[in-house]
This record gives C-alpha cells, structure tokens and sequence, in this order.
C-alpha cells in the first residue's frame, strides 16, 4: 500500500496546543501542504504571525518566521518583503488582529498591492484573551464582552472584510472559505494554493479569509461549533472569490 | 484494502474525524486515554476503510496517517 | 570631501544612506519632514527602499520586519510620532533587532507646539515603551555631528543588537549649516545569521519576543541587562569643555550645549565667572562618571543643567552629583528656546548665592 496522506514537512514535529477541535489546526495544515508543494524551498518562505491564538505559529510553520505586536503583521511582512522580494511572504492573522486593531495596516497593504500572502483565520471571537467581542462577531453573539449579545445599536455591525478589501485595486486574489466540512476543506486548500500563485506572480496582494471555530470560547462541543460556523457564520460571511485579476 | 494509523499522543479527542468518515468506522477509544488524558481517535473496522482520508483532512492535530 | 551647506534634516537622511542603511519607512510630521522628503529623492537612486506608511505605529514595525530580515533601516519622527512608536521599539529591543529610530523633537505634550524642545528626554532615555530596557541615545548639537552620528548609531545597533535612537531637536532638523558628509560605507555590511532569508542563515529563523514561561523570560531579561551593562561600560561619550577650575558647571546637550557654549563664554567677559560646560553625547548611557569628576573638583561650586524642558537631564545631574555640589535648573519649554541672556541672568543670581 501506498501512503496517500500524510503530515507535511512544512509542519515541524511541535504539537499544536490548540483547543480540541479547534479548527486553527486544519488551517495551519493546509498553508503548510500548499506551501510544500509549491516546491520554493523552506529557507524561501518567511511567514509572520502576531498577538493571537497563532502567536505561536513559529514553533509550528518549518521555514523562517517572525513574531508581530498585534495587528501590525502586515506591516512587518512589508518590511520583510521590500527587503526580500524574491521570498515568499505572509501573515497568518486573527480577526481580531486583522479587522480590529490592524485594519489600518491590512488596508494599506492591500492597497498598496503588497505582494504578500495574508491568511485570515475569522472565528468571530478573540480566543487567546478567552472570548471577547471580535469585530466579526455576529449581531446577537454573546460574548464575554457582549453578555446580552452584540447590541448592533451600541457597537456596531461584523466588519466584512472581504467585501471591505475588494474594494480596492491593489488586492490580486480575495476569496472566503470555511473549513467546517471535507468539502470545504479541500476547496479552502485550492483557495490558499491561489493566493499564493498570485504573490509568485508578483500579481499584488493576496488574502484568503478563512471562516474557523472556536469551540471553547463559543462552548460548544468541536463538531457542534462547525454546524453553529455553518448555520450562522455563513449567511453573515457569504463565502466565494471577491478579486481574482 | 485501505489503512488509517493514529499518532495518539497527538490526538486531543475532539471526534471530528469519527464525523467525517463516511463509513462510520472510526470512534473514540472507550477506555484507553493517552498522556495528556484524551480518548484518541481509534478504527474500529479496518477493512470497511476505504482510504479517501476525509478523516486526515478534518483533523486539527494532524493525527491521522492514510495509506492504501 | 568639500563642505556643502545642508539642512540637518537631508544631512541626517544621506549620511544613513552613507552608513548603508538601505529600507527606511516613515510618516510625515513636522519638524522632521525633510527627512522621509529627501529619502523618498534618494532611496531610489542607490537601490534602496522608501515607504510612506500609514502611520508611525506601522513604520515601525516595517523596520521590524527590514531589521529581522538583516537590512540597515531606519525610521525618523517627532516626538507625538515617536510616542506612537514606543510599542514597536520595545518589541524590536525584546526581538533583538538591530534599528535606528530619530526623533527631531517638538514642543509637548499632546500636539504641543512644532518648534525645538527637550521634552521627550525621559521618554528616551527611561524606554517609553513597556519591560526593562534601554536604548542607546545619541544627541547631537551641530549638523556635522549628526550625520558622524548617524553611521555611529547603525554600528552601534549592529554591534549590540539593539534599536538605537538619534534625538534632535526642530531647530537641529531645520538649520542649515556647512558639512562634510562622512564617506559612503566601504566594508560590507556585518553579517546576520540570525536574520530571515538571508544566506549566511543557520537553520530556520526565528524573530520572535514571545517568552510564555516566566522563567525563560527572566532569562532573556537578564541577558538583555548584560548588554546594556556593556553599553554602560563602551558605549559612554561625552564632552568637557573648560570645565578645569570652573566656578559653575553647565551640563547641556544638544542645541542647548551651543548657546551654553556662548553664555559661557559671556559669563567670563561680563560676570567675571569661570563656566564651564559638560555636554553629554550619549544620553543613555549617561556620563555619569565625568560629570561627577568634573562637579568634585574643589573649585566649582554650583551646577546649572540647562534645558528646553521642564527639567528632566536635570535628575540624571543629581544622580552623578550624588549631593556633592548644590544642583540646580534652568530652562524654557513648548518650544521656547532658552537665549544667552536668560542663562548669563540666572549665573548671576547663583553668582550672588556663592
């Protein structure tokens, strides 16, 4: 018998210490197939991930990688990227990170077409500080910031990020996928594979949002938090390409 | 004929992959725990498995190893 | 190299581009303009980057990622922008990142006022940002002494690993004086193998100021504490002038020293009063040796820190004084600069305390 799937050597041997079920590990997963079978090489790759779930992502992700302050991935990943052109580059972000305290930084660097790789984990709640409000959480969620739920009339309505950044000419490549099925796995894999061909491409910008659970901080057991991702998540997330030049 | 093998101290229990497969095979050791306490993931008929690793992809831990 | 009439500002810019910094990403904010004007002209024409960004928090963390990714870079502000900064600059010294950061400094606090101060003198000197950690900083009162400063800063960052500020003042940003520009860098850069995606690289980098475990963070803290002790102990550069069998001390530095010079000077001639005057260089590491030295000898019996601020140089003057000699201030702040008058009418009136 042959091996038809196995762990891929753009992920070290640390163990993951997310929650059980916690999607983050499918996503960590996927980046790391696409980027082993993009074939550049480990020591071609510098990956960046700030403040969050993630902030451990370099005991994770096998090539060179940076650790950011919160929100500013983008604008570290610039820095790297202007120094290192020819690298592959990118950002493995929250929603909390990248849609609260760095939107600034997303913004511009999408805008500026920074030819940059940013993966987008949305999991409508900041996990790490244990289940506050994100500003993609859902009208209505309850939080430990918003234990009445969100209140829209008092702060507000999920910031679309999608939407928001396909506004602009400087992105290449924007698609949202979710991960809460094999099908949709496989899809956001093909997703990820995308925006990276389009950094090689020197294209511009490039951002995969991915729609992702958090069992813990929404409590609900693993396989529940998937059907509450697709049943609620998804009419306020709608998933599809939203810029491919 | 197909074969799933489990790195069990990997496996945190979360039981996503016993969702995933669609010949229902797969199940949470009832009994055995491993170091950090967890119930990992266990094939209770091999030979029903027909290797299409639905259970690797949906897998947050990387656990599962697939051949066939 | 022929002298040439510069403004501080562009004097600053080229002569990092002499030291082979190549990546500088800023913000406008006045006073300091000239110097992401003048690296937007020049980057270009040496293969180098310039980058505008959105606002100081992200310039800074650019050259996080420059600095981690084995580059020269730099970044230059004015005091509300260096504030913006100070988070960045303390992951960047956790990091270990070898960066300079200029700040042309500006009436405070809030918007304050655009013209010349000291004021942000704690800031520097104390680590504005959060943990235990310093930064080297070097404070320069003539043009020419920026730009041999600037190519000093870079080494110093690279030799210690540790970002490194240049602080200036509006005045220093924006007066022209004649310079002779220090030479382009001749040897190759130092190299970094501890850098992402550089090829003199040792297995997989990491760039990181995380340490979960308190104890390995202590570990990293204590380390961090040795260089800075090595600093202390290498890096400390001062200036003494007349100060032998002065009868007052100035301690000034930056723009301030210059007028002190004069006052000094005009002290002699009108107040019959030897001054003399001991202008840091380095403000961290403070020459707390030298002053102390200076303010024990016998003859002098009084020393006047001088300052566009409220007075904040003036506690490290007590600190190396340690009560030797009575210590006291004068300055003006907001912008307001202090004049040869002001500071002859106070050494007159400690004169007639003596």
């Amino acid at each position: 018998m042959a091996v038809v799937f196995k762990k891929t050597s753009m992920l070290t041997d640390v163990p993951f210490h997310y929650c059980p079920g916690c999607t983050h590990g499918i996503i960590h997963r996927l980046v790391a197939e696409v980027l082993e079978e993009l074939g550049v090489g480990n020591d071609n790759i510098i990956g960046v991930a700030p403040v969050g779930c993630a902030v451990f992502a370099y005991n994770y992700f096998n090539c060179d990688m940076m650790e950011a302050a919160h929100g500013r991935a983008p604008a570290v990943a610039t820095g790297i990227k202007r120094v290192h052109p020819d690298k592959l580059v990118f950002t493995y972000q929250g929603d909390g990170d990248l849609a609260s305290i760095g939107a600034a930084e997303i913004v511009h660097a999408a805008a500026r077409g920074e030819k940059i790789t940013t993966i987008f984990v949305n999991n409508a709640i900041y996990g790490m500080t244990g289940g506050q409000m994100a500003p993609t959480s859902l009208p209505g969620q309850v939080t430990t910031t918003s234990p009445y739920g969100r209140d829209t009339s008092h702060c507000g309505y999920p910031v679309k990020v999608c939407e928001m950044l396909s506004q602009l000419d400087g992105p290449a490549y924007i698609q949202r996928v979710s991960v809460h099925d094999v099908k949709n796995v496989v899809a956001a894999k093909k997703a990820i594979r995308k925006a990276f061909e389009a950094q090689i491409a020197g294209k511009g910008f490039s951002l995969i949002e991915v729609l992702s659970t958090c069992p813990t901080n929404w409590g609900l057991p693993p396989q529940e938090a998937l059907k509450w991702l697709e049943e609620n998540m998804i009419p306020q997330f709608p998933l599809g390409v939203y810029k491919e030049i | 004929m197909a074969k799933v093998t489990f790195n069990e101290e990997s496996c945190k229990g979360c039981g996503l992959c016993v969702e995933a497969c669609p010949k229902g095979i797969l199940r949470l050791a009832p009994v055995r725990i491993n170091l950090k306490g967890y119930h990992p993931a266990e094939c209770a008929d091999m030979n029903a498995c027909i290797g299409c690793a639905s259970c690797a992809r949906m897998c947050p831990d990387v656990v599962i190893t697939v051949e066939k | 190299m022929a002298k040439v009439l510069m403004k501080g500002n562009e004097a600053i810019a080229e002569a990092a581009i002499k030291a082979g910094c190549r990546f500088f990403f800023g913000y406008p904010i006045t006073p300091q303009n000239q110097i992401p004007e003048y690296m937007s002209k020049r980057m270009p024409q040496v293969g180098g980057c310039f980058l505008q960004a959105e606002s100081e928090v992200s310039a800074i963390n650019m050259v996080y990622g420059a600095a981690g990714a084995g580059a020269r870079a730099m970044t230059s502000s004015s005091s509300p922008g260096i504030s913006l900064k100070q988070e960045g600059i303390s992951y960047a010294v956790g990091a270990e990142l070898p960066l300079v950061v200029v700040n042309m400094v500006r009436g405070g606090p809030g918007l304050g006022s655009i013209q010349p101060a000291q004021s942000d003198y704690y800031q520097a000197t104390r680590g504005g940002g959060h943990g235990d950690y310093r930064l080297p900083v070097f404070a320069p009162s003539s043009v020419q002494e920026a730009v041999e400063l600037m190519a000093t800063a870079f080494d110093v960052a690279d030799k210690y690993r540790n970002p490194v500020m240049l602080l200036g003042d509006g005045m220093l940003g924006q007066i022209m004086e004649p310079v002779e520009m220090i030479q382009e860098r001749s040897e190759p850069l130092p190299k970094k193998p501890w850098a992402s995606g550089v090829p003199e690289k040792e297995g997989r980098s990491i760039i990181n100021s995380l340490y979960i475990n308190p104890d390995e963070c202590e570990v990293h803290n204590y380390k961090l504490e040795r260089k800075y002790q090595e600093i202390t102990a290498n890096e400390v550069r001062v200036q003494l002038i007349d100060t032998e069998g002065a009868d007052i001390l100035l301690v000034a530095y930056g723009t301030m020293a210059r007028i002190c010079q004069r006052a000094a000077k005009d002290a002699y001639k009108q107040l019959g009063l030897k001054v003399g005057l001991v202008r840091p260089i380095t403000l961290w590491p403070y020459p707390y040796e030298a002053l102390k030295n200076a303010a024990e000898q016998p003859s002098v019996k009084h020393v006047l820190s001088v300052e566009m601020s409220t007075g904040q140089m003036v506690d490290d003057v007590r600190l190396a004084v340690c009560g030797a000699k009575p210590v006291s201030f004068y300055g003006r702040t907001g912008g307001m600069v202090p004049t040869v008058k002001d500071i002859l009418a106070k050494l007159s009136s400690i004169k007639e305390g003596m």
